[in-house]
């Protein structure tokens, strides 16, 4: 078995494994080249159709093409799609102009509380990644969240031979990230394996292209040529810049991404 | 480059001997390291006592680690050199810790066992090559850190790999070298030193790439623990991962615990026209006969069965620290497998870093103790030794929802 096989028959494991364990569950979808192949294993898993809601908690500052990319995709999967928004928060002009420790806090990790509870949702799939930041290479494969939705990232429970932890009740909800051992490479590689869509924005146009996409504000694209996948693969073998060097909240302070996933952010 | 070739690799070592120093160290030697990143830890690295980087910033990345100078919890990391790419795990030293370290451990092919020069063997030295033979590692580097600080002297290095060859002979560990190092300085990470001329073995580099992946047990017998089953277009699909062996299409197999006979009707994955699946691949199966399938079926060939039974011997390690009592009624899980049962008799119970035997016929086991154990389960369990197939020869206790216990069957 080569590499991404192994990859891929690990993630739809443990996509399975939290499915049967849990009654209620949803994945996330940010529209992403990450949370789209966690889509696309999911699929997989569930030969072909999601049997549980995909959920875009939608700030209202996502770029266009991510909004039409969303309801392409949508249409062609057949996703039972929950589009969830904090209405009050945007009403009342939050935005990154404010504090982005804030805005982030408020449109993202509170409409995502707000969701979970209108929903009953008890595990949550997110794509992130181990290689994304240093505070995601800590993470569990199952990671609970409590009421609070603080991760207790100072005594988190043991993980052995694929054996997860199960939903204490004192728990809010289950986190499972099914792509944690995957890097930045392995998902282009995977991308172009499988030929997974992915929005255009990642695509060099004029010299520039996004290696992270999110809100339209708060991320920058970086200087490249790489208009195809392969370019793309071949810019990731030899770049020095890390891959979320374009993200706005990675920057406004060292522990900003600590304090951000403390409190319950994707 | 094979893309099959990448490997995991665990470092471990008692607190302060320089794990997460010797990660920064490789990196930044390999260039590993975005400028970004670099940055950032010259930042954090800022009123620092000498005003050096913190090289072990980089997996520390908590801020509770950062200012008391110690990892939590283990973190993973990727670096590659010419030949393949790599995962490093960091595990915590500390013994407040010791569950962290196991989880990390848990998923490597190899390890590196850190041990400072100039304090020797240490008490979590020993529990951590007691866990990794424990865990079934069996490539081992060990790395002798520190050098800078006592001159680079032979005799210095010759001492302590004696020390931890006794100790390695203790516990049944082998290792494949022994390296002296100092990973803040460098020397026998990335390059050969001209400070220890009387080295000739490899570098820490070298080493590792003279390291083998683990395979998947292939060339066993089938064992295909099921995990769930589906109900897709009026068709039933048992699912799982193949753990040893291999399926396929027409194959005759047997259902363990019950013994029932089927043929498989077609294998399963999503938009691939497959007959054939190998140990390591998710996949799918459907039956010739109309048969009732469910999660903790163990799909085997007949003749090739594992154990079935209701009581077996093993090697538990307890994570809690709540002990243990042998009435007490715990969940047991051994892939896909759940059961509850006790522990019918605790033969001895070892400290996991001096091996002292504490006590024989014990009646509780207490936190990072090891116990020799025989267990009895309510329903009967599909099940190998840890040295004949891994994934069906260990298992977790959970006690509530959470994993207290791993244990491997002797």
């Amino acid at each position: 078995m080569d590499h991404l096989s192994k990859l891929e028959s690990n993630s739809i494991y443990i996509i399975r494994e939290a499915y049967n364990q849990f009654q209620k569950v949803g994945t996330l979808w940010s529209i992403g080249k990450d949370s789209t192949t966690l889509l696309w294993l999911i699929r997989k898993a569930f030969f072909g159709k999601i049997p549980f809601p995909v959920i875009h908690i939608d700030t209202g500052y996502k770029f266009k093409e991510i909004y039409q990319f969303r309801d392409e995709y949508t249409k062609k999967w057949n996703l039972e799609l929950i589009v969830h928004r904090n209405e009050k928060a945007i009403s009342e002009g939050m935005g990154p102009d404010k504090s982005k420790l804030e805005c982030c806090t408020e449109l993202k990790t509170n409409a995502l509380k707000s969701a979970i509870d209108k929903y009953g949702f008890r595990a949550l799939y997110l794509g992130i990644r181990r290689d994304e930041h240093g505070i995601r290479a800590k993470e569990r494969v199952f990671s609970p969240r409590d009421q609070d939705f603080e991760w207790d990232y100072k005594n988190q429970p043991p993980e052995l031979w694929d054996q997860y932890k199960s939903k204490a009740d004192a728990e809010e909800h289950m986190r499972i990230h099914p792509l944690l051992g995957w890097t930045e490479l392995d998902i282009w590689q995977y991308i172009k394996k499988e030929s997974i869509p992915v929005v255009r924005l990642y695509f060099a146009k004029d010299g520039k292209r996004f290696r992270s996409i999110g809100c339209e504000p708060c991320v920058e694209p970086i200087q490249s040529e790489a208009d195809t996948i392969d370019k793309i693969i071949e810019e990731l073998k030899t770049t020095t810049i890390s891959e979320r060097s374009g993200r706005a909240q990675d920057k406004e302070s060292d522990y900003m991404m600590q304090k951000l996933r403390a409190l319950g952010y994707m | 480059m094979e893309d099959s070739e990448t490997l995991k690799f665990v470092i471990v070592g008692h607190i302060d001997h320089g794990k997460s120093t010797l990660i920064g160290r490789l990196f930044f030697d390999t260039h590993s390291l975005p400028p970004d990143k670099i940055e950032e830890v010259k930042r954090a690295s800022e009123g620092s006592a000498d005003g050096r980087i913190e090289f072990a910033f980089l997996m520390d990345h908590l801020r509770e680690e950062r200012e008391q100078g110690i990892t939590i919890d283990t973190a993973q990391t990727f670096f590659k050199t010419p030949k393949r790419e790599y995962v490093i795990i960091d595990a915590p030293g500390h013994v407040a810790f010791v569950k962290n370290m196991i989880t990390g451990a848990s998923q490597a092919e190899a390890a590196l066992l850190i041990v400072d020069v100039v304090e020797g063997v240490a008490e979590q030295t020993k529990r951590h090559a007691n866990l990794l033979s424990m865990l079934g590692l069996d490539q081992i580097i060990v790395v002798i850190n520190k050098m800078d600080s006592v001159g680079y002297q032979q005799d210095r290095f010759n001492q302590i790999k004696r020390d931890v060859g006794e100790f390695f002979h203790d516990v049944g560990l082998t290792t494949n070298y022994y390296i002296p190092t100092s990973a803040l300085k460098g020397d026998n990470v990335a390059s050969h030193s001209d400070l220890m001329d009387w080295y000739k073995g490899p570098t820490i580099l070298e080493s590792l790439d003279l390291l083998v992946n683990r395979v998947s047990p292939e060339d066993k017998s089938l064992i295909f623990p099921i995990q769930d089953v589906y109900k897709i277009s009026g068709e039933r699909i048992a699912v799982g991962r193949v753990e040893a062996g291999w399926i396929e299409k027409d194959m005759e197999v047997e259902i363990l615990p019950d013994r029932v006979k089927t043929t498989i009707k077609s294998i399963e994955k999503f938009n691939e026209d497959k007959n054939r699946a190998v140990a390591g691949e998710s996949i799918g199966v459907t039956t010739e006969d109309p048969i009732f399938l469910q999660r903790g079926n163990v799909l085997c060939v007949e003749g090739k069965e594992p154990t079935i039974t209701k009581s077996f011997e093993a090697n538990l390690i307890w994570l809690s620290n709540e002990a243990f009592d042998v009435n007490e009624r715990i969940k047991l899980r051994l892939a896909t497998q759940e059961t509850s049962g006790d522990v019918n008799l605790i033969k001895r119970r070892i400290d996991s870093s001096s091996l002292e035997v504490l006590e024989e016929n014990a009646s509780i086991i207490k936190n990072l103790e090891i116990g020799d154990i025989v267990f009895e389960t309510k329903s009967p369990i599909t099940l190998t030794k840890f040295n004949d197939i891994q994934e069906l020869g260990r298992f977790v206790l959970v006690r509530g929802n959470d994993v207290v216990a791993g244990g491997i069957i002797t």
